[in-house]
């Protein structure tokens, strides 16, 4: 178990403050925030990279505010691999291993089981350039858990992947954490990393935490404006994908079902931009599109732009230009109709 | 043809011209060069260096020079991973202080270098005191080859360590190496090259230094000095095949040491 107290961190040019959270043994928390909002900063902290001004981190009930990093324990993969290059990839997951006072024997014992955890064994010789991202990343992952660290520490860890490797490495780390119980405390930028991975999310904003909770909580009960818009550029749905007949892909939910594209099958999340929604008075038919029909239950007006949440009885929401939210003259309790196509939606 | 030659040339005219360019400036370093080695026939050369006090004079350049180097390596790779890694008021004050030696006339370095580890001076009693004397001796001339030729090593050195990404320090340091292992383990290996690099030119910087040696410990002579001795006191052709003999060997060393450092580096 990890707490952080009332962590301080001023760097000069960025400052991080009163951070308070608690993650729970085998837990796997997602710390969620935009590009600057201080993830790094807070991960190198709780690292011991960084040196705090105030508050306290606790690791297990034993204070490790002032510690070295390389006393804590704890292992750190960055977003973009960060392997040791001048050294082969077996010699990068020794590198940790052969810190500890332990026998040669053991050692290598651990290397060769991590390899095979990771499904890198044939790269163990391979030096680090040679490598694609993908490989790059799970040597990285091996290398952190060499040193069976207490807390896995990752920041953006798919965040360099191009699409295809990313769902890997994500499944990989699903099953790291599952496997190994291993605490993790993941950073991302994704709502969707963040829903697919998490446990819990802390969304962190300006070098403060806003709010801490399950995806459910943060994504259905934001609790502040920061936190909403930045839940708001997705819709996401958690439900089951079946078979449709004839190639199709039909993602149910609670009673709604529309047609998606994708090979996945069975539980899932979908996810769908609040841009990619048509509104309309009347039905737009048309066969790669979905149409469903709803009322507006709210009306968020953000000046050139709102948001309207259409309840189908499932909540769209949608993002209409003022001018044809002028033009179609809507109002809350109206029955519309929201299509968007079959492909705009990510399942994941 | 004459046609095709023209637009191959119309085509390339910043290339050649600059390439024209180059070229003068490429002849006007090798052909000094090359006169001074061919103005000596071989079986002259083969006297020199049978000559005792032209070898002893080449050998104590060497190895002054590469104690030079020694010293500066010891005392100048940890300032340049200090600057590397710090951000500090007066900083660029620093970096420009220890490219001075470059800039200033070697003749005032070795003035100024008199007059501090000579015996009028606090530094230079201490030193005689222990046994250890700069003028006309040669821990002399290791000092000013040191004084004359470090700024090389420090400069190559820090830009070495400035291209070894931090973090790969952090995640030494998350993986249970101590600071000290971090840097003999990661920072070291990974700015080796550039710190061999900057050690290749102090070295050869101190072999080709002159007016600062001179002032300080212009005996026991460096080659160098005994070239000017001999262009003095006999004449040009008695200097000639010293001086040849010292830029071949100046240049072989030094191709032989570029070669290793640049190895499996792409040009």
């Amino acid at each position: 178990m990890i707490e952080i107290k009332n962590l301080s961190v001023d760097l000069g040019d960025f400052l991080l403050e009163e951070v308070n959270l608690t993650v729970e043994k085998g837990e796997y928390f997602i710390i969620l925030g935009p590009t600057g909002a201080g993830k790094t900063v807070l991960l190198e902290s709780i690292a011991g990279l960084h040196p705090i001004k105030s508050g306290e981190i606790w690791l297990d009930g034993s204070e490790v505010s002032r510690l070295e990093p390389e006393k804590r324990g704890l292992g750190f993969v960055y977003q973009d691999y960060v392997l040791f290059p001048h050294l082969s990839v077996k010699d990068n997951l020794l590198f940790g291993l052969k810190r500890r006072k332990q026998p040669k024997e053991d050692r290598q014992r651990v290397m060769e089981w991590l390899a095979e955890l990771l499904g890198i064994t044939h790269l163990l010789e391979r030096s680090p350039d040679t490598l694609s991202g993908g490989e790059r990343q799970k040597v990285a992952l091996a290398r952190a858990l060499s040193i069976s660290p207490q807390v896995l520490l990752l920041d953006e860890p798919l965040s360099a992947l191009d699409p295809q490797t990313r769902e890997g490495v994500q499944q990989e780390l699903k099953q790291i954490h599952q496997r190994l119980e291993q605490t993790i405390i993941h950073v991302t930028h994704d709502f969707e990393e963040a829903i697919a991975l998490g446990d819990r999310i802390a969304v962190l904003g300006e070098g403060r935490i806003l709010q801490i909770g399950t995806p459910d909580d943060i994504f259905h009960h934001p609790n502040s404006e920061f936190v909403a818009r930045f839940a708001m550029t997705r819709n996401i749905f958690a439900g089951e994908v079946r078979d449709g007949g004839g190639g199709q892909a039909i993602f149910a939910i609670e009673g709604t079902e529309f047609e998606v594209v994708t090979e996945l099958r069975g539980k899932v999340h979908a996810s769908l931009r609040p841009e990619d929604i048509l509104i309309s008075k009347e039905p737009l038919v048309s066969s790669a599109r979905n149409c469903l029909s709803g009322t507006i239950s709210h009306i968020a007006d953000r000046g050139a732009t709102l948001y309207l949440t259409v309840s189908t009885p499932l909540d769209f929401v949608c993002l209409v230009t003022h001018r044809s939210f002028d033009e179609m003259v809507l109002e809350e309790g109206d029955q519309v109709y929201v299509t968007f196509k079959a492909s705009a939606i990510h399942i994941f | 043809m004459i046609r095709n030659i023209l637009r191959w040339t119309a085509q390339r005219r910043l290339t050649l011209t600059f390439l024209l360019l180059g070229m003068v400036l490429l002849l006007f370093i090798v052909v000094p060069l090359a006169k001074v080695i061919f103005s000596s026939s071989p079986s002259t050369l083969w006297d020199t260096l049978l000559d005792g006090e032209v070898r002893s004079a080449i050998w104590l350049s060497l190895y002054s020079a590469l104690i030079a180097t020694v010293v500066g390596l010891v005392l100048g790779v940890p300032l340049a991973y200090f600057l590397a890694r710090h951000r500090f008021p007066g900083k660029r004050f620093i970096e420009a202080l220890i490219d001075v030696p470059i800039v200033v006339p070697h003749i005032a370095a070795g003035i100024a270098l008199l007059f501090v580890f000579g015996q009028n001076f606090f530094m230079g009693r201490a030193f005689h005191a222990v046994g250890i004397d700069f003028v006309y001796s040669v821990p002399g001339i290791i000092i000013a080859m040191l004084f004359v030729s470090v700024p090389f090593l420090i400069d190559s050195a820090k830009q070495g360590f400035e291209k070894v990404d931090e973090r790969l320090e952090k995640v030494a340091r998350t993986l249970g190496a101590s600071p000290w292992q971090t840097f003999f383990r990661v920072s070291l290996p990974l700015a080796k090259r550039s710190i061999f690099g900057g050690s290749v030119m102090m070295w050869a910087r101190g072999i080709s230094e002159f007016g600062a040696v001179l002032v300080l410990a212009s005996y026991p002579k460096i080659a160098p000095i005994l070239v000017y001795d001999r262009l003095e006191e006999y004449g040009l052709d008695f200097a000639l095949p010293v001086a040849a003999l010292l830029v071949i060997i100046c240049i072989v060393i030094f191709i032989v040491l570029r070669t290793i450092a640049y190895r499996g580096e792409k040009a």
